[in-house]
């Protein structure tokens, strides 16, 4: 049980997808400057993460290593649709806002790294904690940066206005030039952060 | 065998320069800081005691995020050396009397923190920091960052737009019909009796300004002349209607461009070391300005030419590369 909560923690911190890993930084720049688009676009990839590094684990001793790289992107393209027509039926507003991204899934790189590097090498419930952990990860990137830019970039949280009238919105923030800028920072910010865990760790370890 | 120990006491080898001059970077920028004062009086004199406000507002912050900056990178602090002090004082130079007073530290935040300090510190920066405060205060701010006041004193009062921003949305004829003759309007560019920026409208205290930094070598007469020569021929050239009908002393002095190239082009980090690559980069940077400002969607382009130019700076000095000394430059 401790194997897997640690298979999950490492996708969260130590390997955050986007922090650390720095994969798919396409999306966390394209969808995030509004909170409410960020949290969609994390919980999709969540789920597809999930549910494909459980399909691939599952196939993975069936699939010839040569072909495995359509094979992934057969299921994951499956998943996404999935995701797509579900999204379309139920919050059609987000659909719209997420547009092409949404379909975009099928080739984020975060995705294919996980089937590759972790599911095809490993049993089906390690992947799915992996999976979770890594999606919980990005999703909780994603959603950190979304924060951020909508609060200085329009001044409100998934639309609810928190800063009063005296705030004249910083308009850079909601444009890719922020994105830019904040995602930076961010994984400078928590590099500073593991490397004070790990002294930390390493004190802990010598007492 | 040879004694070692003995050459070593004669010969000090060490890397170049060689030559050191009296010159300190803090003497440099408060020295560049003078030159700029009389324009910035003037401009409180203009347009009231609020540009003291913003221009305290944007030296005190400058020198607030470095200090901070630095204390958070474990380097020694330099605040004393008056860079970034010169940085705020510059980026709050380029900004409307009316700013909102928050804005001003918000650009030297990015000035100091992102476009300085993020690259390297001071020397290993592409870009002109202050310029690089304005853009990003120009993206995020539009509205407030082209909202002109009238001016508080001055005899000829142009209302609530400056001179390039007429030119752009209602044409030449208007210009002139707004300062009265073509005389009257040379007159208000020259003395800086117009609306614009806190640190740009006086044309005169720039240029003495700027003579005084030629007078003292720390810049090259080569980079003003050849950036507002551009300009002016250029728009001589392509006027409003058609070749040779433009009027290049308007453009000369109107907008941000005396002090773009007299004090923002001739920073010494951002531009090429050469002076070849100097004029190249002037040259650039005055065409740049001519086609925001005439085919352009922005009234005033010297900030973005100036930063377009800063980004190609390392190519031309690769170009403009000299001899090295007892080397003969190969033939093609």
């Amino acid at each position: 049980m401790k194997n897997l909560w640690d298979i999950f923690k490492k996708g969260v911190i130590v390997e955050n997808p986007i922090f650390v890993l720095a994969l798919s930084l396409c999306p966390a720049l394209a969808v995030t400057a509004s909170a409410i688009t960020s949290l969609t676009m994390g919980f999709s990839v969540m789920f597809v993460i999930t549910a494909n590094n459980v399909v691939v684990s599952l196939t993975r001793k069936l699939v010839n290593p040569k072909v495995r790289v359509p094979v992934y992107i057969t299921s994951i393209a499956t998943i996404v649709t999935l995701v797509q027509l579900l999204l379309q039926a139920f919050a059609p507003e987000l659909y719209q806002a997420l547009g092409i991204y949404l379909a975009l899934i099928v080739v984020f790189a975060i995705i294919l790294a996980r089937a590759e590097v972790f599911a095809s090498k490993n049993s089906v419930i390690p992947s799915f904690f992996d999976g979770l952990g890594m999606g919980a990860g990005f999703t909780l990137a994603l959603l950190l940066i979304g924060c951020i830019r909508e609060l200085l970039g329009a001044g409100s949280i998934f639309g609810i206005p928190v800063i009063g009238d005296w705030y004249d919105p910083a308009l850079i923030m909601i444009l890719p030039a922020g994105g830019f800028i904040l995602i930076g920072y961010l994984v400078g910010g928590f590099k500073m952060l593991t490397e004070y865990m790990e002294e930390a760790e390493a004190k802990k370890g010598d007492a | 065998m040879v004694d070692t120990t003995m050459s070593e006491k004669i010969f000090n080898v060490s890397m170049s320069p060689h030559i050191r001059d009296n010159e300190s970077i803090s003497k440099i920028m408060w020295t560049v800081m003078i030159a700029l004062a009389p324009a910035a009086i003037f401009g409180a004199v203009n347009f009231g005691y609020r540009v003291l406000i913003v221009l305290l507002i944007g030296m005190g912050s400058a020198v607030l995020f470095e200090y901070l900056t630095q204390k958070i990178r474990k380097k020694t602090v330099t605040i004393r050396d008056g860079s970034a002090c010169l940085t705020g004082f510059l980026l709050a130079m380029c900004l409307p009397p009316t700013i909102p007073f928050y804005m001003p530290a918000v650009g030297s935040f990015i000035a100091i923190v992102i476009a300085k300090h993020a690259m390297g510190g001071l020397g290993f920066n592409i870009f002109n920091p202050a310029h690089i405060g304005r853009a990003a205060l120009m993206i995020s701010w539009p509205v407030a960052m082209t909202t002109w006041s009238k001016m508080t004193t001055g005899v000829d009062v142009v209302s609530m737009a400056t001179p390039l921003n007429i030119l752009k949305q209602q044409g030449y004829e208007k210009l002139i019909e707004t300062f009265g003759s073509a005389p009257d309007m040379y007159q208000a560019l020259f003395l800086g009796t117009r609306n614009g920026s806190i640190g740009e409208t006086s044309t005169v205290l720039l240029l003495l300004g700027g003579c005084f930094l030629i007078y003292k070598k720390y810049i090259n007469w080569q980079v003003p002349v050849v950036m507002v020569g551009t300009v002016g021929i250029l728009t001589w050239v392509f006027g409003p209607a058609g070749l040779f009908t433009g009027d290049p002393l308007f453009h000369m002095m109107a907008g941000g461009l005396i002090i773009g190239a007299f004090f923002m082009a001739t920073d010494m980090v951002t531009i090429p070391i050469t002076i070849k690559g100097q004029v190249i980069f002037a040259l650039g940077a005055g065409i740049i300005t001519v086609l925001i400002r005439l085919k352009g969607g922005y009234p005033e382009g010297v900030c973005y030419s100036i930063l377009l130019m800063n980004s190609i700076t390392p190519l031309i000095d690769r170009f403009v590369q000299p001899v090295r000394f007892g080397l003969r430059r190969e033939a093609k």
